[in-house]
């Protein structure tokens, strides 16, 4: 999409601590100029998603609904927006925390949904190994096609990402898991698999959740993760695909992670589309772009509709985890009659990681939080499912987020406590 | 910047539901179980349809006053559970029987087994079998005179004691017939398996044509609203141990068909045992759930002094079923730590 006249930027883009502003209001910058710092390792830094002038630095509204500092630019409508920084990266010589610097200066952060910092997951701790490298190619959730758009579009960029991501990892072989449903994709990549690199495309059953981490690992490997450990417990790291060519586009073009793919959609938007859009624009531009929304238009969403954000705002930027905007009607739009339960265990059938929402449910409606945890509630990975088989209309993941919440908090609190009886003794 | 100041609406995700909800469910239950009904008051004539008519009016009548009077659309009656309770203690009940029987045993079937649990979801037993069982300790003999099946000439023909008053008629003037499992235990005779599958025999109301309630059984799993694993259960058990008690026993004991066919079993594990709210959540708790009513059909009905075991075989396994969920809790994703992968 063309260039909105102003991007917000907003400091809080990922999971970790917020970026640091290192240019101030005034100063011009070019498309792919830092504009802020890491602050700390779990952090990554930000940059101009196109050329102009900074406008502000101030609160502006946020999608997750607390409003954040940000960095506001006037774009420059004359400006060929050329890339500030236009050196590819040696990925084969430089030595590996050269490579993981890079990652993190480019900016990168998981562009499924979590934006967790792509670094941080790519540091192999001390004593453990990495075997096999998997690239999430699966839709993490039912309306998006970002993830379909990208594998179609940039099988080259995919394959160099690949290539960087092993060497840093040192990873023995790479999947990429695609749904059965995308077999265009599958061929594509089938096709442009360099002969040099281990590498397989695997075709998945088409589900939801068949894109979360632990499941792609499950369908691929045959492997569990751990109950309460990461991905690297297995043996296994996993990115989503639309990362991995960000990266491949770092090494060859020297450009950071300033644009990611949006699937706009949904019964309110008139015509839905599946864009390239500047990191920054307003979700109102995009929409605008995308011959704006219906008027029986009642929830705009950030992400999908499984496990995205209803937004109150349109003026709020679209960010780096921003795989989609979704836009439903009066008819999408629920406020059910909750029944009680019935014990039909639907939600048990659904359950991706086989807790018993049944049983949690009564418990969260009782405020039973200690004997949730005995039910293993961390393992929940908040889906989504079981609220959405339900035929009593309970909003089980709804009560479990706040259990969950709750319970991290006594956690921490506890932990304070040990601490300061440490100190006390 | 968007023209359009649209009030949107703010929830948590999921945004998208499924369109299935409690009433829909019962629903389609209470569709599955038009076929055999219609067979009941086919072969019984139209004492039946009063029976089940008067055992709904009661269940529903109950729970609305139970809940308040409120206006039936915010009552609980209106999420139609009541409907199938008293649908499916009609149809255990003999075609003859006095409807003021029935309506009390709706009345029971509501009180003792559902509203004083606390109402959906939270009995422990299963409601209408409650009040059968109630009727059963209450009125031994009325609910053991069986009328004969007759043809659609008698339609209009009340059978038995339809319009007794309550505590006053004294019950004689019904003609009765054996049923199968009577007629096997009692003398030995088997019933033809014809009979027994399209339902040409004495019995209860709702349990006598098999191959009508396996078509609405069938119908119930294709909508995916019955556990299949149940039913399966239950038919797997009873059949293999009556074949293995045939087998060692010698031919005092009716065979694995005859009891497949005979009696509320069709009925009982299709639709009383498949009850949600009674039987267990996991799918091995609902194998081992449906092993045990397989079972213990098949010891009552041999062994005890009844010809039929249907009734206290599930209610004595609707008692085990919390112990049964929490033997057979699900092992979650990732809870054993995965073998080291040899390299």
């Amino acid at each position: 999409m063309p260039y909105p006249d102003e991007l917000v930027l907003p400091l809080s883009q990922h999971l970790g601590a917020p970026s640091v502003p290192i240019v101030k209001v005034g100063d011009r910058v070019v498309r792919g100029q830092r504009i802020a710092d890491a602050n700390g390792f779990v952090s990554v830094p930000l940059h101009a998603s196109a050329t102009g002038t900074v406008a502000a630095i101030e609160k502006r509204p946020h999608p997750s609904g607390t409003p954040g500092e940000a960095i506001v630019i006037r774009v420059d409508h004359t400006s060929p927006q050329t890339l500030y920084n236009e050196k590819p990266i040696d990925w084969d010589h430089l030595p590996v925390d050269q490579l993981l610097t890079a990652v993190q200066q480019g900016g990168f952060v998981g562009l499924g949904g979590a934006a967790f910092p792509t670094h941080v997951k790519f540091v192999v701790p001390e004593g453990k190994r990495v075997e096999w490298f998997l690239v999430n190619g699966a839709e993490c959730e039912p309306y998006l096609t970002s993830d379909h758009r990208i594998m179609v579009q940039y099988a080259g960029e995919i394959f160099l990402g690949i290539r960087l991501a092993m060497r840093i990892l040192g990873a023995k072989k790479c999947f990429i898991g695609v749904e059965r449903n995308k077999w265009d994709a599958i061929v594509g990549l089938r096709e442009s698999i360099p002969a040099d690199l281990p590498c397989e495309v695997v075709p998945l059953q088409v589900k939801y959740p068949q894109g979360a981490e632990k499941m792609l690992i499950s369908a691929i490997l045959h492997r569990d993760v751990p109950s309460g450990r990461l991905p690297i417990d297995a043996q296994v790291v996993v990115s989503n695909v639309g990362s991995i060519a960000g990266m491949g586009e770092m090494i060859s073009l020297g450009k950071p992670l300033i644009e990611r793919i949006v699937t706009v959609t949904g019964p309110g938007v008139r015509n839905p589309a599946t864009l390239m859009v500047p990191v920054g624009t307003l979700m109102s531009d995009v929409l605008d772009h995308c011959g704006g929304i219906t008027d029986d238009t009642r929830q705009v969403l950030n992400g999908g509709p499984m496990m995205g954000k209803a937004q109150y705002d349109l003026d709020v930027p679209v960010l780096k985890g921003t795989s989609g905007i979704v836009c439903l009607t009066d008819a999408d739009v629920l406020s059910r009659r909750e029944y009680p339960c019935i014990r039909c265990s639907s939600c048990l059938d659904a359950c991706p990681v086989f807790l018993n929402p049944s049983e949690l449910g009564f418990l969260a409606r009782t405020g039973q939080y200690d004997d949730m945890l005995r039910l293993h509630i961390m393992d929940c990975m908040e889906c989504g499912s079981c609220s959405y088989v339900c035929p009593s209309n309970i909003p089980l993941v709804q009560r479990f987020r706040v259990a969950k919440a709750l319970l991290r908090e006594e956690q921490a609190r506890e932990k304070e406590k040990e601490k300061e009886k440490a100190k006390a003794v | 910047m968007s023209d359009q100041r649209q009030q949107f609406i703010l929830s948590t995700s999921p945004f998208l539901k499924r369109p299935v909800d409690t009433p829909s469910i019962m629903r389609h239950v209470i569709y599955s179980l038009v076929p055999a009904l219609a067979g009941g008051v086919y072969f019984f004539g139209l004492s039946a349809l009063l029976v089940v008519l008067s055992c709904i009016v009661a269940c529903c009548l109950t729970e609305w006053i139970v809940t308040g009077r409120g206006s039936l659309r915010q009552s609980p009656v209106a999420d139609g559970s009541a409907v199938v309770t008293g649908l499916l203690l009609g149809m255990t009940l003999p075609p003859g029987l006095p409807l003021w029987m029935a309506f009390f045993g709706g009345v029971v079937a509501m009180l003792l087994g559902k509203v004083i649990f606390g109402g959906l979801g939270q009995n422990v037993f299963n409601p209408s079998l409650v009040g059968r069982a109630f009727l059963q300790a209450c009125f031994p003999v009325a609910l053991t005179t069986w009328v004969f099946n007759s043809n659609i000439s008698g339609f209009f023909q009340l059978r038995g004691d339809t319009f007794a008053l309550p505590f006053l008629s004294p019950v004689v003037d019904a003609v009765s017939a054996a049923t199968p499992l009577a007629k096997m235990k009692f003398e030995a005779t088997p019933t033809d398996i014809r009979a027994l599958l399209m339902g040409t025999t004495s019995g209860s109301i709702g349990e006598t044509s098999t191959v009508l309630l396996l078509l609405g059984g069938a119908y119930l799993a294709y909508r995916r609203f019955l556990n299949w694993r149940i039913p399966v259960g239950i038919f797997v058990t009873a059949f293999v141990l009556a074949q293995a008690l045939r087998f060692f026993g010698g031919d005092t004991y009716a065979g694995g068909t005859f009891h497949l066919l005979s009696g509320g079993l069709a009925l009982g594990a299709l639709f009383m045992a498949t009850d949600p709210v009674t039987s267990p959540v996991t799918p091995r708790g609902c194998w081992i759930f449906a092993a045990g009513v397989g079972a213990l059909v098949v010891v009552i009905r041999q062994f005890s002094g009844l010809p039929e075991g249907v009734m206290y075989a599930i209610l004595i396994m609707n008692g085990a079923t919390p112990l049964i969920d929490r033997w057979t809790q699900p092992r979650i994703y990732g809870a054993k730590q995965p073998k080291e992968a040899a390299s």
